[in-house]
């Protein structure tokens, strides 16, 4: 780290911090994707997670994901809570013996030395409803704060992951402003410079948090929404039947992916009519439910594809 | 003899779970070596967050031999039976079998099998494997690229190294060689994560754990508990405070470190205008931290202390740094929290509970609201509470599950209730009950004694009972997800600790009863038209909407057993004898919880009495007699005896004292006097006695035989003014 350039150093800028990320992340052998290009709630959602999580074949990859939360837009008032931000996220699988390990690298790469700081790995089991998936692992926590979540997926779309990857998914802005020592994200240097060339979190987003809030939770049109949600599943639904074959020995699915785009996009449109405060506590559970038979319906096509199966 | 060092080195596991893994191994592996005949000297348990230790010392080199004898057949019995014995015991040939003579029952083969002790090294070998497989975690995984084969290993996290050693104290041990899904056994461990993560060496439990200590790991949990605790008390005292003293945190945190360095740190004292228990819940729920109070004042300090895991060459400070960052933004989350409930009323939340479903069939929070006003208004004067403010009570009790404050920390629901009832200057009545309507949560939990609490308490609970009753959701056997056992012992005990007389089968239920299957109705009824709708058809409801008032009855006997039952454990659980409550209840219309309790006290002193227990005697072999003859004459002898058939003095002395003592009993009765009562049927005692003594029951004649046994039966009946004494062992 010696030889960087200060704007370049992950202590200093926001970007020089997830650039560091990957780079470590790729000299593990991950492939470094970038962010899928819809909206989606965490980067699990992303198919690379979330499908590539099922089926026996190898798998290792890193990336970035915007992830929106309409409900925690806060109109940019708050000094942590947003409802667009970046989850950093790693899969492999199969989970290797040494993750654990190789995560407390990663954090000395990011600037964070485990012979300074304290790191505990504290109970968390993570479970997604809509997602249906669940695993067992952490929060990792620095110094009393949490910095990541540490999962190993036992089962996603409703589907046993044979062999189990292992799931990191760092908070980016939480661990940069702890990185950068700032208490407010919008204060957080995202491109390392100083002076007139200081470009803050605050001058790429905070516009975006406020007029997204007003969005989220006072304009969306919810008509609009209800319908897209419907149309949305389906479509999902209409792929899914449309992509099944029977193959030589066995059936097979060519429309997986397509498919899975359409459960991405209910489940956003949930969460923004569930932010415009228009679904009721027990219809709630029932979309959560109609998102979930979605993914595990594009689970099982999944693992009846080429990449989702031990064939090809 | 031999001791065994096992050590299961893992993942992080979970800190609520270490104490019971440490207990479960520690079991599991004693009882198979004790069920394969190895008799050992002690053993000890231990776990941090990376490891399950297990010493187990004085354990015999090997099995003891094993002699057998097994029976078989009998000499002439078919040939299947003779072939099944020899091999079931592995015999060659019946000529190895011996030979038992049986003159009564015939002769018969025995086998004896003896069979050599193995080396204990070999049986642990075997089933070690076996527990590690079946351990019964509450939640476990797979993990890795074995993770892709079935049968592969589960653990709460992924296991790493076993290191299994067998051996004296003098000499090297052995390794108890196994694997478990690849993991090979050793005398490999690890010491601190980052302190001294370096591989190390082990022979047996002493070395062990001294090498582990050298390698900034702390086994036992008990003494790392200790470390914390006294640094903890030590630190705030330095500083003039006092440790608020948390059990339940200090069992967590010891299973979250390996090295405990307890550190203090403070927070700004603007942040202690938040109640107490929100900052304290805030640095203990999220932050697992303790926190201190100022001992002149009582209050908390501006300070928490935490418990890293690592020693630093900075002292810690940029751990205590980065807490405190942690905790301040957390403390601002919470006065925001709490400034931001206090700006609106209780009562201006409500309408927000009539879009909130408290169960699909019960209908929403807001209907159980107003149910549970009207049930407390009624109860009011029963308890001798002031209506108007019962009602007030149970209409904002539930009012603080809509805050801020609550959503964060559920554990806080009720107290800041309280809080934000006395900030809106309600009666210092109903801002308690706002609090106290939960109580008592479970046995060992205070039951309030203020009228309002008691008032609005016993609605919420009746409430919840008669609701789930109504739609026949009660708990069965283990499964009770509404509590309602709990709810009922919590009625049971506001009604005895209070001296509160309700009657359970009185109107005051029933209405409420009626109340409830009238909103289940109509509820059913939206749904119905709701899935009409959803359909898209028109569908025909079969049959009539139902009328209202029937099958409603039949409900509240049943809850009224289930009082019955729950009493029953409550006073069984004070030491009551079951017989005698069970004795009490065998009476008619036993409804009200006070009078029985009352009357079996007094039922339990009378029987330490002479008088009791002669009395009991007596009406016991009265109660045989008229079995037996029952039974003879194939009927019962009901009805008064003819006092022209009297014949001897202690039939009419009886007689006498019968009368006189169903009559005193029945004053006493009436006038709750349930010692008086007894007193009064101390006095058929002689007379029983006396009749016994002199009288034969089963006279020549049939017609005085009927007679006496009907004077018999008259004694049955007049105990039964106090209790059923057919009910009563001994």
């Amino acid at each position: 780290m010696e030889s960087l350039a200060p704007y370049m150093r992950p202590e200093r800028s926001f970007q020089a911090f997830i650039l560091a990320l990957q780079t470590f992340w790729a000299e593990q052998g991950c492939v470094i994707l970038q962010p899928y290009d819809m909206e989606m709630g965490a980067g699990t959602f992303h198919p690379a997670t979330t499908l590539r999580a099922l089926g026996p074949k190898p798998w290792n990859a890193a990336y970035v994901q915007p992830s929106r939360r309409p409900k925690d837009g806060r109109y940019g008032e708050n000094p942590n809570r947003m409802q667009h931000y970046y989850q950093f996220q790693v899969i492999m699988k199969p989970s290797p013996p040494n993750l654990q390990d190789l995560y407390l690298k990663s954090l000395a790469a990011i600037g964070i030395d485990s012979s300074l700081h304290d790191i505990r790995f504290v109970e968390d089991d993570w479970e997604s409803p809509t997602l249906g998936a669940w695993g067992l692992g952490w929060e990792c926590w620095c110094d009393g704060m949490e910095v990541s979540q540490f999962t190993y997926f036992q089962q996603v779309a409703g589907v046993e992951c044979s062999p189990v990857a292992g799931e990191l998914t760092y908070g980016l802005e939480r661990l940069a402003m702890y990185v950068q020592g700032v208490d407010r994200v919008y204060d957080l240097n995202f491109n390392g410079r100083d002076g007139a060339e200081r470009v803050t979190y605050g001058d790429v987003f905070l516009q975006a948090e406020q007029e997204y809030s007003r969005h989220n939770f006072e304009y969306a049109d919810t008509a609009m929404l209800f319908e897209q949600f419907k149309m949305a599943e389906e479509a999902c639904k209409k792929y899914l039947a449309a992509g099944w074959r029977e193959g030589s020995n066995r059936k097979e699915h060519l429309m997986a992916l397509p498919a899975y785009d359409q459960c991405i996009k209910a489940s956003h449109v949930f969460n923004l009519l569930d932010a415009r405060g228009v679904i009721s506590v027990t219809e709630r559970q029932s979309y959560i439910l109609r998102v979930r038979e979605l993914a595990k319906a594009c689970g099982d096509a999944w693992i009846h594809t080429e990449a989702g199966s031990a064939g090809g | 003899m031999p001791d065994l060092l096992l050590e299961l080195f893992s993942e992080e596991i979970p800190a609520r779970m270490q104490a019971k893994a440490a207990e479960d191994l520690r079991r599991m592996v004693t009882d198979r070596l004790v069920a394969e005949g190895l008799v050992y000297e002690g053993a000890k348990a231990f776990a941090t967050p990376r490891r399950l230790a297990l010493t187990v010392h004085g354990i015999p080199v090997r099995q003891p031999d094993l002699k057998d004898e097994r029976r078989g057949p009998r000499l002439d019995a078919p040939q299947a039976a003779i072939a099944g014995f020899l091999k079931a015991t592995g015999l060659a040939a019946l000529s190895e079998a011996k030979i038992q003579r049986d003159p009564k029952k015939g002769d018969f083969y025995i086998a004896l099998i003896e069979k050599p002790g193995r080396a204990t090294i070999d049986v642990l070998a075997e089933i070690l494997p076996v527990i590690i497989r079946t351990f019964p975690w509450p939640k476990s995984m797979r993990w890795g690229a074995r993770s892709a084969k079935s049968g592969s290993l589960s653990w709460v996290r992924p296991l790493h190294a076993i290191t299994a050693t067998f051996g004296l104290e003098t000499e090297e041990p052995d390794v108890v060689n196994f694997s478990v899904d690849g993991i090979e056994t050793g005398q490999t461990t690890y010491g601190h994560r980052f302190m001294a993560p370096a591989a190390i060496q082990v022979r047996r439990f002493e070395d062990y754990e001294a090498k582990l200590l050298n390698a900034k790991v702390v086994l036992d949990p008990e003494r790392r508990k200790d470390t914390i605790v006294t640094d903890a008390r030590q630190l705030a005292f330095a500083q003039g405070f006092e440790l608020v003293e948390d059990p339940t945190l200090l069992d967590e945190i010891a299973g979250l470190v390996e090295w405990p360095v307890v550190l203090m740190g403070s927070f700004e004292m603007d942040f202690l205008s938040i109640p107490g228990e929100v900052i304290r819940a805030t640095i203990r729920n999220n932050q697992k931290c303790f926190v201190v109070s100022d001992p002149k004042t009582g209050k908390l300090a501006n300070k928490f202390i935490l418990t890293a895991n690592v020693e630093t060459a900075d002292g810690g400070k940029t751990i205590v740094g980065g807490n405190e960052r942690v905790i301040r933004a957390r403390l601002s989350d919470a006065k925001f929290f709490y400034d931001t409930d206090l700006k609106t009323r209780l009562e201006d939340r409500l309408p927000k509970f009539e879009s909130i479903v408290f169960h699909e069939e019960l209908g929403t929070q807001a209907e159980r609201i107003t149910r549970i006003e009207r049930l407390a208004a009624e109860i009011a004067p029963l308890v001798g509470a002031d209506v108007t403010k019962a009602k007030r009570a149970a209409k904002l009790a539930k009012a603080d599950l809509l805050t801020e404050v609550v959503g964060e920390f559920p554990e806080l629901q009720g107290l800041m209730g309280k809080y934000y009832a006395q900030a809106q200057g309600e009666d210092a009545s109903v801002a308690a009950a706002c609090e106290e309507h939960y109580k008592p949560q479970g046995p060992s939990d205070r039951v309030p004694n203020d009228p309002v609490s008691i008032a609005v308490a016993l609605a919420d609970k009746i409430d919840t009972l008669v609701g789930f009753w109504e739609i026949d959701k009660k708990p069965t056997g283990s499964k009770d997800p509404y509590a309602l056992r709990r709810a009922a012992l919590g009625v049971i005990r506001l009604i005895l600790e209070n001296g509160i007389r309700i009657h359970l089968s009185s109107p005051l239920i029933a209405t409420h009863f009626d109340r409830i299957a009238h909103q289940v109705h109509l509820i059913q009824l939206a749904n119905d038209r709701r899935m009409e709708r959803d359909i898209g058809g028109h569908v025909e409801r079969t049959g009539p909407p139902l009328p209202l008032g029937v099958g409603i009855s039949s409900r509240q006997p049943d809850l009224l057993a289930f009082f019955a039952d729950r009493l029953k454990v409550q006073l069984r659980e004070q030491g009551a004898r079951h017989d005698l409550v069970d004795a009490v209840f065998a009476l008619e219309g036993q409804d009200d919880l006070l009078m029985i309790v009352r009357r079996v006290e007094a039922l339990a002193a009378f029987l330490d009495t002479d008088d009791g227990k002669n009395l009991l005697a007596g009406t016991k072999r009265a109660s045989n007699i008229l079995a037996i003859e029952e039974k003879r004459d194939k009927r019962s002898f009901d009805g008064a005896p003819d006092p022209a058939l009297y014949s001897l003095a202690e039939e009419k002395a009886l007689a006498k004292a019968i009368d006189q003592v169903k009559t005193e009993a029945g004053v006493a009765v009436a006038k709750e006097d349930f010692a008086g009562a007894m007193s009064a049927m101390a006095k058929l005692r002689p007379a029983v006695d006396a009749f016994f003594d002199k009288v034969k029951v089963n006279d020549d004649d049939p017609k005085v035989r009927e007679n006496r046994l009907k004077l018999l039966n008259q004694i049955r009946a007049a105990t039964r003014a106090v209790a059923d004494f057919s009910k009563i062992e001994g």
